[in-house]
């Protein structure tokens, strides 16, 4: 069965008799693209090089972490930096006699989730307990929805550029399996030098939602633009911050190789990717590893394995003992999970207790792909234009503001947002928030260059003077620099004859052609 | 039908219990025996129940207020080793060694 979405296949990125790779991790020669998938959905045709093609197959698990003031199951703080175990209650210790009692604000946040990812929401949803002994795990069990989640059967949409042109977007889909809330461990400090392990349950027992996308995924590069689009709708929900480097979104991706028509390989799991970047590198080195693998006549051992950074490569991760064996059982403390909508909404309940699935929907606001198609509406942008505009925090915002201000065509004004504006911001490492060109200062520049009062080339001179923060407006610069443009015609033919009077022998130079 | 001892033994490792003597493995066997009852209904297209309370009740939620926590000190009172309010633990976990190595009666059976 072959892969669904992408069906791109693999060649190998050596010849075959070319040696073992020896210690070092990368399997690729130096320079050479890592991915070879072909985002337009055709299959490599075999036989060109005389090997069988290969089909990647790439599944991921995603755990998004909630954002909310208290965690999932009791009242305690949520907050990423604070002095060790002090964000911790007693049932987040797990001391006898705590009972957990569900957070309304979870639940909203992976409603509001599921249906931003087209799931269908299950009204009646279970919680389990799945076992495993671990020292940042006080109950010796996690929280979880095992048999019947809170939303399931979804899609998420997401575009990639082919051929690394922008111009060339293709959108694809991968299928959300389901999403699940459950609670976060505690986090556990290695100090090797003393043999011991640090434990801070200050995460302990905050909200996940996970997300289980089916494997219709082919490379790095389709898994990376799926995950930085489901960033860009949580934040936009509101329902997690998403940021990966305070491990707010936490990927970890199933991998595996086959033949065309061939059943499933066997899949490695890959785990402690730090960063939208590392997790194409990881999946592409991972996928590459395994076919030099097989290739060279050995096996995959369905096992886990970590992203080293570092070294661009995975690794086997130690202390992983063999196949694990959860012992899921329903949650006993909690009864099933019960969410109406507007038909079934009971008369007599207090509303502070009800959920209500359609209310939440009405209140759904733009998602990413719907904002994008506005923008392009609204402003005649194009559609790669739009997407770095909402890539970028609040670029969107600044361009809309722009816009309002000047008389300058939107179409014009992106040219100024995207290129001049975003490589500055880029270039001094700053986020729009922090640009020392506002959206006004940049307006007014642009007002001058639209009136003809000076000339594209002055305005940038203007633009990189502003750019220096101090207080000064776009026309006192240009007054000072006497950068206007002469609107004078007389006092033009006055120039230009004085120039063509001062240089007699080029003139007739130019003449004589 | 007897509970092997591959399986006794996987339990021991998975709960960390010790069965210790022969007659904790029968009390075991009995505790099986006695569940076993249950295949004796016919649930043939019966739901599983979740909770007594049926449709009845929902599951209380909490509104997402901050009141808990701030008891580091107290917390760590029930630590036997800490270092700077952190809790001390192995650095990985400690497998029961495997039958062969234990001095478990579970060798014999």
């Amino acid at each position: 069965v072959a892969a669904r979405g992408c069906g791109g296949v693999w060649r190998r990125a050596r010849q075959r008799g070319a040696g073992q790779p020896g210690p070092g991790p990368s399997p690729f020669p130096r320079g050479q693209r890592a991915v070879a998938c072909n985002a337009k959905g055709g299959a490599v045709p075999a036989g060109k090089s005389g090997l069988a093609p290969w089909v990647p197959v790439v599944g991921l698990e995603i755990h998004a972490q909630i954002s909310s003031n208290s965690k999932l199951f009791s009242g305690s703080q949520v907050q990423f930096a604070a002095p060790p175990n002090s964000l911790v209650s007693f049932f987040d210790a797990s001391l006898p006699g705590t009972l957990p009692v569900l957070n309304r604000r979870c639940v909203e946040a992976a409603v509001m989730t599921g249906l931003a990812l087209n799931c269908s929401i299950n009204k009646k949803s279970l919680f389990d307990r799945k076992h495993y002994f671990y020292a940042d795990l006080p109950a010796g069990y996690q929280i979880t929805q095992q048999r019947v989640p809170i939303a399931v059967n979804g899609s998420l949409s997401y575009s990639l550029c082919i051929d690394n042109k922008m111009s060339q977007m293709v959108t694809k889909t991968v299928r959300i399996k389901q999403i699940q809330l459950e609670q976060d461990s505690g986090k556990s400090l290695h100090d090797d030098t003393r043999s011991q392990t640090l434990v801070d349950l200050n995460r302990a027992g905050v909200g996940l939602m996970e997300v289980v996308m089916e494997p219709d995924m082919c490379c790095g590069e389709e898994a990376a633009a799926a995950v930085r689009e489901l960033q860009l709708i949580l934040q936009t929900l509101g329902s997690s911050q998403a940021v990966m480097a305070e491990g707010q979104l936490r990927v970890d991706a199933n991998v595996s190789v086959h033949h065309p028509g061939e059943p499933y390989g066997v899949r490695t799991e890959v785990k402690n990717i730090n960063s939208i970047r590392f997790l194409a590198k990881a999946i592409d080195y991972e996928i590459q590893r395994q076919i030099e693998e097989l290739e060279n006549g050995g096996t995959i051992l369905n096992e886990t394995r970590a992203f080293d950074s570092k070294l661009g490569c995975t690794v086997p991760m130690r202390d992983k003992e063999g196949k694990q064996d959860y012992r899921f059982m329903p949650e006993p403390n909690l009864p099933p999970l019960i969410l109406y909508d507007a038909k079934s909404l009971p008369a007599n309940m207090n509303h502070q207790q009800v959920i209500n699935i359609d209310w939440i929907h009405e209140r759904l606001p733009d998602l990413p792909s719907v904002k994008r198609k506005k923008l392009v509406e609204q402003y005649g942008i194009l559609p790669e234009h739009s997407f770095t505009l909402l890539n970028e925090d609040g670029l969107a915002e600044f361009f809309e503001s722009v816009v309002k201000e000047t008389q300058m065509k939107p179409k014009k004004v992106i040219g100024w947002i995207l290129k001049d504006l975003l490589s500055y911001l880029k270039q001094h490492s700053l986020t729009v928030k922090e640009s020392p060109v506002s959206s006004f200062l940049l307006a007014d520049l642009l007002n001058l260059l639209e009136k003809k009062e000076i000339s594209s080339t002055a305005a940038k001179q203007v633009l990189a003077e502003l750019w220096k923060g101090e207080v000064k407006t776009p026309l006192e610069i240009v007054k000072e620099q006497k950068l206007e443009l002469l609107q004078d015609q007389k006092e033009l033919e006055q120039i230009c004859q004085a120039v063509i009077d001062g240089h007699e022998n080029e003139v007739i130079m130019m003449v004589l052609g | 039908q007897r509970v092997s001892v591959e399986v006794l033994e996987h339990l021991e490792h998975l709960a960390l219990v010790d069965f210790r003597d022969a007659e904790g493995v029968e009390r075991l066997q009995k505790a099986i025996q006695f569940a076993d009852q249950l295949h004796e209904v016919n649930t043939d297209g019966v739901e599983p129940m979740d909770s007594v309370l049926e449709d009845r009740w929902c599951l209380y939620l909490r509104e997402d207020d901050v009141t808990e926590g701030n008891c580091t000190k107290e917390l760590l009172e029930n630590a036997r080793e800490k270092v700077e309010e952190y809790f001390v633990a192995p650095p990985g976990n400690i497998p029961l060694p495997k039958l062969e190595e234990r001095e478990t009666f579970l060798q014999s059976s």
